[in-house]
């Protein structure tokens, strides 16, 4: 099984694949790509850098370009794809069925990887993207059980990258309109999901108040500890109570799931975050690494670490993590 | 002249409640109308025979009647009854989700879109036109310009496919494998008791300052403010949109269809407010703006 890490600069990209990374994903510096952060991503020169970087080193390099373009924009997704092409990356992970379309006539041999947001989760969507598209591998969307993982993978035509660690996405990726509803970009239109400018943070009487386009998405009072306001992990009032009432501040960890996705015969696990720091990602491509080797030198006999759990707990929102919608009961 | 579709019912209603509302519906001056669950694999009040019984009945009574696929598949029960409509050649299909493409372009069935779908840019279009695409529901999200964009580029291409747009009602933005109704009851999804059916409008979210935001109505959330495109209907007839869709509601639907087959008519409707589920309005995303804010039109 393929470590798949995030990289959102050249630094990053460096120390994932120093650290164990047999892929690395990067975006271009634009709306082009999911993690549309500024400061963030690569300009075509940065780019060159980190692909000739990770080759030297045996590893593998893939490029995001995984929102929606309108016909304004057209042109410049185009280019990103030419862009990425030219550049020889391993794979470009496109979403949007235009996209694919013209990476797959004008690059037949560029590989092609179907992002989550491209919201594939059977085997028949997955016939879909790979009888049009030709992909060779579809990341899952965070959405299904293990046992749905387990049916969509006995049939899937094509290899399969599963969600490892990181923030955790509630909604179907690709189909959430959430963002845009509250603000005025989307991850499909812009590559952002509560942005930035849109934050506003504001000590008042009742306590920390965090906002998104002026609306209260969290109170936090004395001793809580406070979160990006990422609008589908605030407290809301549903009838009469407060609460998280779509999803708490928690992260993804499925170390436990290790031996199992293997016996499922999942292609790669992917690590969340390339809007994290590179001392982040060597923790847990470190962590990540360590893990996988154990489970290829003894599988039958893998067991996680304490101290790996720790140090991801360390790293994650709230530091708490879950196996998310892998056990049926959290849905 | 513009037309009048009413989509899936979006909500979770009894058997009987279901067919009381197509019973009226049969007499509203809407041209199509759009059958089947597409939220949630666990409310099967009605099954995939008897909602082509009643497709039947529409159709007899001049609807144009379209099945319309769940959004968000995740088991092989799923495919199953998505097949039930894929395979299935007597009324079109709305694919709302490339599994029930995959299905249908499999069995040759034409089909058309719904609003879920990705569809962003011509070349989409394009892709799904090759495979028997016969219309297209605009995303949400999106507004006029992009709109216009495509539909003249359509029209530079030599496609003729329909667009409908989502004019009216609670905007469906997101679905999940968590169910937030079961998660406010404390119960879980596989054991909901099927608490939705207590609620025919979803439940209200509200921030804590009690603005309205969103609404929960099981796997999905839906916006907390209506969506209304009404005044924008003339414009859309300009633009070359073909349909637009109201979405159903337990409450005054009659009105609703009543007042945008005036508009459409160009006929000034009445001007005394609507006995409905109360909720602000918004038509933001049709300017390019928030999709919760509301434009006021000079």
């Amino acid at each position: 099984m393929e470590l798949v890490c995030p990289a959102g600069s050249l630094p990053a990209l460096k120390t994932a694949v120093d650290n164990g990374a047999d892929a690395v994903y990067f975006g271009f510096r634009d709306s082009t790509n999911a993690r549309q952060f500024a400061g963030l991503n690569f300009n075509e020169t940065r780019a060159g850098e980190g692909i000739e970087y990770a080759h030297a080193k045996g590893s593998r390099v893939f490029c995001a370009i995984n929102t929606y373009p309108q016909p304004d924009g057209w042109e410049q997704w185009k280019g990103a794809v030419d862009r990425a092409a030219n550049l020889g990356v391993d794979a470009i992970i496109l979403a949007d069925m235009g996209l694919l379309d013209y990476a797959a006539n004008k690059y037949p041999d560029t590989p092609r990887h179907l992002s989550v947001q491209g919201s594939a989760t059977s085997h028949e969507a997955l016939s879909f993207y790979k009888d049009n598209f030709d992909i060779r591998r579809a990341v899952l969307p965070r959405v299904l059980s293990i046992d749905q993982v387990r049916s969509v993978a006995k049939q899937s035509p094509v290899e399969l990258e599963v969600f490892a660690f990181g923030s955790l996405c509630i909604m179907a990726e690709g189909r959430c309109y959430l963002s845009s509803y509250l603000t005025d970009e989307s991850p499909n239109t812009r590559g952002a999901c509560s942005p930035a400018k849109a934050v506003r943070w504001q000590d008042t009487p009742q306590g920390l108040e965090s906002r998104l386009n002026n609306v209260l998405i969290d109170r936090y009072g004395p001793g809580e500890s406070a979160g990006y306001p990422t609008l589908c992990k605030g407290r809301f009032e549903v009838e009469g109570m407060v609460y998280h009432a779509i999803e708490e501040p928690v992260s993804l960890n499925t170390l436990d799931l290790l031996p199992e996705l293997k016996a499922l015969g999942i292609s790669a696990v992917k690590i969340e975050g390339r809007q994290r720091s590179p001392a982040y990602i060597a923790d847990v491509a470190r962590t990540w690494r360590q893990a996988l080797d154990r489970l290829h030198a003894t599988p039958g006999m893998f067991s996680v670490e304490s101290q790996w759990n720790k140090t991801l707990a360390g790293l994650s929102e709230g530091g708490l993590t879950t196996i998310g919608a892998y056990h049926r009961k959290w849905k | 002249m513009m037309k009048l579709s009413l989509g899936p019912i979006l909500w979770f209603w009894s058997r009987q409640s279901v067919f009381d509302f197509y019973a009226k519906a049969a007499e509203w001056p809407v041209d199509t109308i759009y059958l089947g669950e597409v939220v949630c694999s666990r409310r099967r009040e009605l099954k995939p025979d008897d909602w082509l019984e009643l497709a039947r009945d529409l159709k007899a009574c001049g609807k144009n009647v379209v099945l319309s696929t769940l959004t968000l598949i995740e088991s092989e029960a799923d495919l199953r009854r998505l097949r039930r409509f894929c395979e299935q050649d007597e009324f079109l299909v709305e694919a709302n989700d490339q599994s029930a493409l995959q299905v249908a372009i499999r069995n040759k069935i034409p089909f058309v879109t719904g609003p879920a779908m990705n569809i962003y840019n011509t070349a989409t279009l394009k892709v799904l036109a090759r495979q028997g695409l016969q219309g297209w529901n605009l995303p949400v999200e999106l507004g006029k310009e992009t709109l216009a964009q495509l539909i003249n580029e359509l029209k530079a291409e030599g496609l003729d496919l329909p667009a409908e747009v989502f004019s009216w009602g609670f905007l469906p933005l997101a679905w999940s494998s968590r169910c937030f109704t079961a998660r406010h009851y404390n119960l879980p999804k596989d054991n909901c008791e099927f608490r939705c059916l207590e609620h025919p409008d979803g439940m209200e979210l509200r921030s804590r300052e009690r603005q309205e935001l969103f609404r929960l109505n099981g796997i999905s959330t839906l916006s907390g403010s209506r969506y209304d495109l009404m005044r924008e209907l003339p414009e859309m007839t300009r633009m070359g949109v073909s349909t637009v869709r109201l979405s159903p509601e337990h409450i005054g639907m009659d009105q609703v269809v009543k007042r945008f087959d005036q508009v459409r008519r160009g006929e000034m409707p009445a001007t005394d407010p609507l006995q409905l589920v109360e909720a602000p309005p918004c038509n933001g995303y049709w300017y390019g703006k928030p999709g919760m804010e509301q434009e006021l039109l000079s």
